[in-house]
């Protein structure tokens, strides 16, 4: 039950895109095809599940014990960026086609707030190593989720009239406000 | 490129209105503008560091590996930043939270370590530091006035449109701040056709 809670809040009530602002970067870079998010969303997948099984023993193993916690940020940011490496090395062996539509956005992903951000998230939160991981996929999930839906946005878009001004990004982030507004319905749904 | 003309250059770049790369942490501390002043000025000290470090080991830092070398250096700042802000200022610290820490992976500094300080000498590349840095805060502090003027009717904590003002409190949660920055986005936009500021 505790886990279902975690799932529920980490994909709609506290979605990392629309409330927690983490992962802004690539939600704004590769939103623009529905092909592109959905590779994009895989990698993230992956990455911040890896990142939670990698760091969590590192914080409880590593750090805690011999009283290093103020080198927390450096030491998950280069883990953080080995484990994107590995992931850029199979994805280009795998997939060619994925690896080329990825793009620069792949390398980028070491400098996704979204992959940090819910390392340190699980450290402050105080989950334990299963509920660490469940949380990251699920979070993973529902920054999946919103790149999906805006890109399925932005796709129409581009056959629509938009005032000169607010053309690409400023018209992207009001979409995200609506968007974001729309997720908050789903407060209050686990008190 | 001369001390001078790199701070002047810096100031020019605007970050948050014109690369929008820095856009994590400018979103969630911008609900009142002293976080996002605080959370700018935090930038700032982590940005020039970085680049006088990166710029003073330029030609010692290999070309393959300079990525994860810049992360160390730009981590190392954000984690003294960090301590000093919960030593000294722990009302502040805990209101920016994990976004203290996230400011490793703010692409603005990343971004001039590897497009400036990487190739350019030290004083220069802490002036285009201070430069950047202050742009990034004036940016930010004015995003989160706006955001604070229109969803609690204060400025920096002041009463500025009294008592009678009903407060437009969507501007304090996170869909305001989308809103707000993409107006601002396109206010800018709009400011950089007429004038022509490329």
């Amino acid at each position: 039950m505790e886990l279902i809670a975690i799932i529920f809040g980490a994909i709609f009530i506290n979605n990392f895109v629309l409330s927690r602002f983490l992962g802004l970067c690539p939600f704004v870079g590769v939103s623009r095809k529905v092909e592109t998010a959905l590779g994009m969303s895989m990698a993230v997948v992956f990455v911040m599940g890896m990142t939670a099984v990698v760091t969590w023993p590192i914080e409880h193993f590593l750090l805690v014990p011999n009283d290093l916690q103020y080198l927390r940020t450096i030491v998950f940011i280069l883990v953080i960026a080995t484990l994107v490496q590995f992931v850029e090395l199979v994805v280009r062996k795998i997939s060619p086609a994925l690896y080329q539509a990825l793009g620069i956005f792949l390398p980028l992903i070491t400098t996704n707030c979204a992959v940090l951000g819910v390392a340190i998230l699980n450290i402050t939160l105080e989950y334990n190593l299963l509920e660490s991981v469940v949380f990251s996929v699920a979070a993973a999930v529902g920054f999946a989720l919103a790149l999906l839906i805006m890109a399925g946005i932005r796709e129409r878009l581009e056959f629509s009239f938009v005032p000169l001004h607010f053309k690409g990004i400023s018209l992207a982030l009001i979409m995200t406000g609506i968007l974001s507004l729309a997720f908050s319905g789903f407060k209050g749904m686990l008190e | 490129m001369s001390p001078l003309k790199a701070l002047l250059n810096g100031f020019k770049e605007i970050p948050p209105l014109r690369l929008v790369l820095g856009l994590c942490p400018v979103l969630a501390v911008s609900a009142f503008a002293e976080n996002g002043f605080g959370m700018g000025l935090a930038a700032t000290a982590v940005l020039i560091g970085s680049n006088l470090v990166i710029s003073a080991l330029r030609n010692v830092i290999p070309d393959k590996i300079r990525i994860p070398c810049f992360i160390v250096v730009i981590a190392t700042f954000v984690s003294i930043v960090d301590m000093t802000l919960n030593a000294f200022m722990p009302a502040l610290h805990a209101e920016l939270g994990i976004f203290v820490p996230l400011i490793v992976v703010n692409c603005i500094i990343l971004g001039r370590a590897e497009a400036f300080a990487s190739k350019n000498g030290v004083l220069s590349s802490i002036a285009d530091g201070i430069g950047v840095g202050l742009s990034f805060t004036f940016a930010l502090t004015l995003l989160s006035a706006i955001r604070e003027l229109l969803g609690a009717g204060t400025i920096f904590g002041v009463s500025v449109l009294g008592e009678a003002y009903q407060p437009f409190r969507v501007f304090g949660f996170p869909p305001g701040a989308f809103i707000a920055l993409g107006l601002m986005l396109a206010f800018y936009n709009m400011l950089a056709k007429k004038y022509k500021l490329g």
